[in-house]
């Protein structure tokens, strides 16, 4: 069994599973969804949501890359914002759905609005939509110019895109039966964006009975060959502390609002992160990190990366199961170190 | 031929980004730089420039031998620059460290024990210092890398002279 990024902790008998996949439209092709109040449907351009007070209309390529993440992650730590209004916040076992409730605007005006679900429940009607709405030639982990368009009536599907696993290393990529090293065999040719990188693997001469814990590999070799993007895998883990190496390219798909601190670590070239408070989603910073940089994002704010060339990133969370109910009590910090 | 062109850092040649700020502190941000750590510290000296609650990022400059290690945990070591061979013992008596204990402590002596083996890392490669083991790095030419550990004993903390503070 891998390790999971994000463990499922807390269960609520009062989360709704009331879930369900409509009919499809004769004019489109696609399947209508719902999740208690919140209505979901596709056409050509948009994915259109609505909830009562409320409607959301979200450009489907951006939605389904959103989306992606969002059912990839399982959703993830905090908040995955798939645009300023619409979101969920997980809760370890249950899940929030909701809108307007991190938009000063829609508070204001009481138009903001929530639901809380079970995960597996809003997990299974998330997985349905995305293979529903996901075309033949359209990849949403894929960079923009590694993809077709999300665009038109149905037209086929692309579950080899969408149903990838992810990887979670259980001690360290490259130990004998974890996650393998990726190579050409395996399906992992190098990116065109990082051609130029060295692939050569460390000199590794273990003893007789050492051979296997002598180990090593070549980590920027191996997200060289990633074929997704803004997806952090588990590569190596000492205790709660988890290192998600990932290459990135164009936009984050979501504003992601951590529950806790999160660090980044870029490994190469340059990422611009906007940082608005999470909240009120008002600017707080901008980041801007070149290779060996290194800095925290603080629990409370919502961030979103920008990387024009593909760029390898580390990202490292703690991954303890002691940090939701920190949360939950107030009690996690804010920052990750005060000097 | 190739016209991309991946740019990595390294201690001879690094450009560090920085926090614009708008509404926030930049201290939040803890914003540092490995390879400029690791060019102002002492060799193997293991500076924090990440924390997370008992988990660090260590960063170091390899240049020469380093001391013998070993820690109750696995830590791993992934070079940023340079090239660091990696030398590793099965200690004879685990016990030189308290099972106990977190993060990585300076043997006072040179490790009793099997020989394990020998790791020549380059930039980008990655290796695991795995629990019940001692470790010693080499580097003939200055070299950068970063540990994955917990914070112990030998965990340098200079947050203030590393970070942008303003």
């Amino acid at each position: 069994m891998a390790m999971s990024l994000v463990a499922e902790t807390h269960s609520n008998p009062d989360a709704s599973r009331d879930v369900e996949t409509l009919a499809m439209s004769n004019e489109t092709g696609y399947r209508r969804f719902r999740a208690g109040k919140f209505h979901f449907a596709r056409d050509e351009y948009f994915a259109r949501l609505s909830w009562p007070g409320g409607t959301r209309t979200i450009p489907i390529d951006a939605f389904l890359r959103a989306l992606m993440r969002d059912v990839a992650w399982g959703f993830f730590y905090g908040t995955v914002a798939f645009d300023g209004i619409f979101g969920t916040i997980n809760h370890y076992g249950t899940v929030t759905l909701y809108a307007g409730k991190f938009d000063d605007a829609y508070r204001a005006a009481g138009r903001d609005y929530e639901e809380l679900y079970d995960s597996p429940a809003l997990m299974s009607l998330f997985r349905e939509m995305l293979s529903d709405w996901t075309i033949e030639g359209y990849d949403p982990f894929a960079a923009p110019m590694e993809t077709g368009t999300a665009w038109g009536k149905k037209s086929g599907s692309n579950e080899a895109a969408i149903g990838r696993q992810r990887v979670t290393a259980r001690r360290m990529v490259g130990l004998p039966g974890d996650t393998p090293v990726r190579t050409d065999d395996l399906g992992f040719p190098v990116n065109r964006d990082f051609a130029d990188v060295a692939q050569d693997q460390p000199l590794v001469e273990a003893e007789p009975g050492f051979e296997g814990e002598v180990s090593a590999y070549n980590l920027f070799g191996y997200l060289s060959r990633s074929d997704v993007t803004w997806n952090p895998s588990v590569c190596s883990v000492v205790g709660d502390s988890l290192f998600c190496p990932t290459s990135e390219e164009f936009i984050l798909p979501i504003e992601h609002g951590n529950d806790r601190c999160e660090w980044f670590l870029q490994l190469s070239d340059e990422i611009s992160w906007e940082i608005k408070d999470k909240n009120s989603g008002k600017p707080r910073a901008t980041v801007v990190q070149k290779a060996g940089d290194i800095a925290c994002m603080p629990a409370d704010i919502r961030h979103q990366g920008f990387s024009t060339k593909r760029s390898m990133l580390l990202v490292w969370e703690n991954g303890s199961s002691k940090i939701p109910e920190l949360i939950a009590k107030g009690e996690a910090p804010i920052v990750a170190v005060t000097f | 031929m190739s016209s991309v062109v991946t740019k990595f850092g390294s201690l001879a040649e690094y450009e560090k980004g920085g926090v614009t700020i708008v509404d926030d502190n930049p201290r939040n941000y803890v914003f540092s730089n490995v390879f400029d750590v690791a060019a102002k510290s002492a060799p193997y000296e293991r500076i924090a420039v990440g924390k997370n609650f008992e988990y660090v990022i260590e960063a170091f400059r390899a240049e020469g031998e380093s001391a013998w290690y070993a820690a109750a945990h696995d830590e791993f070591v992934l070079t940023m620059d340079g090239e660091i061979e990696v030398h590793l013992v099965k200690l004879a008596d685990p016990g030189v460290v308290d099972p106990e204990s977190l993060g990585a402590h300076r043997l006072a002596n040179w490790p009793d024990g099997a020989k394990m083996g020998r790791i020549v890392l380059r930039r980008g490669h990655m290796a695991l210092l795995p629990v019940g083991s001692a470790y010693r790095l080499v580097a003939t030419a200055p070299a950068a890398g970063i540990f994955q550990t917990i914070q112990g004993p030998e965990t340098i903390e200079r947050w203030a002279e590393i970070c942008q503070v303003d």
